[in-house]
């Protein structure tokens, strides 16, 4: 256990370039370190998205790992900046009828032109001296955003940070570029956890010798995907904490199942609730202080309960003989959506989150639906799944509106939707490649995308 | 506390094996350990069985000795205690699931030292979250049948799989009958 919590410190000092922390909500506003010279902004072609083209960087030293990391930080750039949809990005393969800029001086902006580029990414990156906390080697990346018309930049920044994971810096410029251009929270330093088989480990010391699941974390785009417990047993739905520096889940390392949380900075391992009958499902408040989860300790059907982040003060919010489960906090923490099968079928409701007042039921028009997942704003909507036929589909329905629309078309079965951290994607599993599989689709059910391969893999949760 | 009573439990069942060991057999003899793969058990020494000894070992129910003999994991394997099946989407206990667990209270009432946890397990059409809850509503509700016989309510603990463990990992009906069940795990005898 510590070993890994070990290796995942090193994965967040590589993770926080240039000591910067973002804050929980939104990323930090912080002005370039090098301004521009003339405020510019790159626009399209009679209010067309504007057109963009994002080269491998300029390594400014020739060594082989200088200009290896120069080509990964412009294909990861493109890549994050693509996944937003905010710029329509010309593709890279027409890229090589250009020259290649050596320093950010001799950009060959008319050939960039006739390619109908509005906008160019140049980017360089050397090896540098690391400053606390970054040790071993570091690097210093220069990105910019030129105007191809004016050749004046739109944004310019330096970066320094460690150069264990060149990934990282793309990343961080994508949401820069998002924030600063177009006012939009990017999300391509979020992650994702969810649960796994994929090592093939069985449980000891039980008659059947059934396959664990274990807790994993990856990037928003599926790179770097790490192992969190050890547990050897069953772990499952993960869900990360505001401040993305701990992960609640479902551990039935004691037998029943119970509320665990991996402070996976830290290398330390809570244990919230204990010898209360079954816990599952932890689902923070969206200020980090609380956990609604679901629970059996009152001897009946699973019954809905908040406790504080250390596992104290639990409150009951339901009191009946029907199951109430799988909780999900409104973005304001006053209202909790959860499932109820008081009418029969399993169907989402609300209630409020401090337990006053009767449930009030939000599906109408489906058979069975589970696992809500409430949109952040400024959306204002419940993710789902939905009994569709044989198997599952992922629906969001718009609480003002109560209009519902269907984002998976039967294409295996498809669980457990959740929500990126602008809104504007979704994580969800589904079984449409074979084994179940963690895939990404925009809030509009298009550009689908498999995150994981490896195993099965279950109930992912984006971190905010 | 539940931990700290299994326990007690566990070291309550290894004084007395380790008591019984010290003593001469009086009564009956501990039979040499059955193994399950042979088809010609030996016939033990001593004062003759209650029921007449077959000459092959019929697949169920295991001879009475065999079942006090046999380890936890031997028990477990094979178990004399029937799992319970439910329809789909429910908890109720249908005719048949009530006569298995009628004979599955006369085994708890036979081997009154035996403690076991009842799971709860379902078949993969539900959603994984949801089902949590209802493989939890399945066990209890054969726990509490077994409580309305007279099995005593601390000797049958509940935990809820969900769909995490199929028995049948088929993606059809056949499998998935199989796969809505409560299941009965011996911990303690």
């Amino acid at each position: 256990m510590k070993r890994i919590f070990l290796t995942l410190s090193l994965a967040a000092l590589v993770a926080s370039i240039h000591a910067q922390q973002p804050p929980p909500t939104q990323p930090p506003a912080a002005p370039p370190q090098q301004p521009s010279d003339v405020a510019t902004t790159i626009t399209g072609d009679n209010g067309a998205p504007p057109r963009l083209a994002v080269p491998d960087f300029i390594a400014v030293s020739n060594d082989a790992e200088s200009v290896a990391i120069a080509k990964t930080l412009g294909q990861v750039l493109f890549e994050d900046l693509m996944f937003e949809r905010e710029f329509l990005l010309i593709p890279r393969d027409v890229y090589a009828t250009i020259p290649a800029a050596t320093s950010m001086n001799d950009v060959p902006f008319d050939r960039w032109r006739e390619l109908n580029a509005d906008g160019l990414v140049v980017g360089t990156v050397e090896k540098a001296a690391c400053t606390a906390p970054a040790t071993g080697t570091c690097l210093k990346v220069d990105a910019r955003l030129f105007s191809v018309r004016t050749h004046q930049s739109a944004f310019a920044k330096e970066y320094t940070g460690s150069a264990a994971n060149p990934r990282v810096f793309a990343h961080q410029i994508s949401d820069e570029f998002h924030q600063t251009l177009r006012g939009l929270r990017g999300v391509a330093r979020t992650r994702l956890t969810f649960a796994s088989d994929r090592d093939g480990e069985r449980m000891t010391g039980t008659i059947e010798q059934r396959g664990v699941k274990e807790i994993y974390i990856s990037d928003y785009d599926g790179e770097r995907q790490t192992r969190v417990t050890v547990g050897r047993t069953l772990n499952i739905t993960p869900t990360w904490s505001p401040d993305g520096r701990s992960i609640a889940y479902t551990s039935y390392r004691r037998g029943p199942g119970n509320i665990f949380i991996s402070n996976i900075f830290q290398a330390t391992l809570e244990e919230l609730t204990k010898n209360a009958g079954e816990n599952w499902l932890p689902a923070w408040s969206p200020d980090g202080k609380r956990i609604a989860f679901s629970s059996t300790r009152s001897g009946g059907s699973a019954q809905l309960y908040v406790m504080d982040r250390d596992g104290s003060n639990v409150r009951r919010l339901t009191n009946d003989r029907w199951i109430n489960t799988t909780p999900t906090w409104a973005p304001s923490g006053t209202v909790i959506a959860f499932v109820s099968d008081r009418t029969g079928a399993p169907q989402i409701y609300t209630i409020s989150a401090d337990g006053l007042g009767a449930p009030q039921r939000v599906t109408t028009s489906e058979n069975y639906a589970d696992r809500p997942a409430w949109s952040p704003a400024p959306f204002n909507e419940l993710a789902y799944t939905a009994r569709t036929g044989p198997g599952n589909d992922i629906k969001v329905v718009d609480m003002a509106t109560r209009q519902v629309r269907q984002l998976t078309f039967g294409e295996g079965t498809n669980e457990s939707p959740t929500w990126a951290a602008n809104g504007r994607h979704l994580a969800f599993m589904s079984t449409r490649s074979g084994k179940s599989q963690i895939f990404t689709i925009s809030r509009t059910g298009q550009n689908l995308r498999q995150i994981t391969k490896s195993g099965n893999n279950y109930q992912p949760d984006w971190s905010k | 506390m539940r931990r700290a009573r299994f326990v007690v439990v566990l070291l309550a069942v290894a004084g007395a094996v380790a008591c019984g060991k010290k003593q001469p057999p009086v009564v009956r003899p501990i039979p040499p350990p059955v193994s399950t793969a042979t088809g010609t058990p030996s016939r033990p020494p001593g004062p003759p069985e209650p029921v007449a000894e077959p000459t092959v070992v019929p697949p169920e129910p295991v001879r009475d000795d065999a079942i006090a003999s046999a380890s936890l994991d031997d028990l477990n394997r094979n178990s004399p205690l029937k799992p319970v099946f439910f329809e789909y989407d429910s908890d109720e206990l249908t005719p048949e699931a009530l006569r298995t667990l009628d004979d599955n209270a006369g085994l708890l009432k036979r081997y009154s030292s035996w403690s076991v946890t009842i799971e709860g397990h379902c078949d993969e059409r539900g959603t994984a979250e949801y089902n949590l809850a209802l493989g939890e509503r399945r066990a209890v509700a054969a726990r509490a049948y077994l409580v309305s016989l007279g099995i005593p309510a601390d000797r049958l603990r509940t935990v809820s799989y969900g769909k995490e463990f199929p028995f049948d990992p088929g993606h059809d009906e056949a499998a998935f009958k199989k796969n809505r069940r409560a299941h009965f795990v011996i911990t303690a005898k």
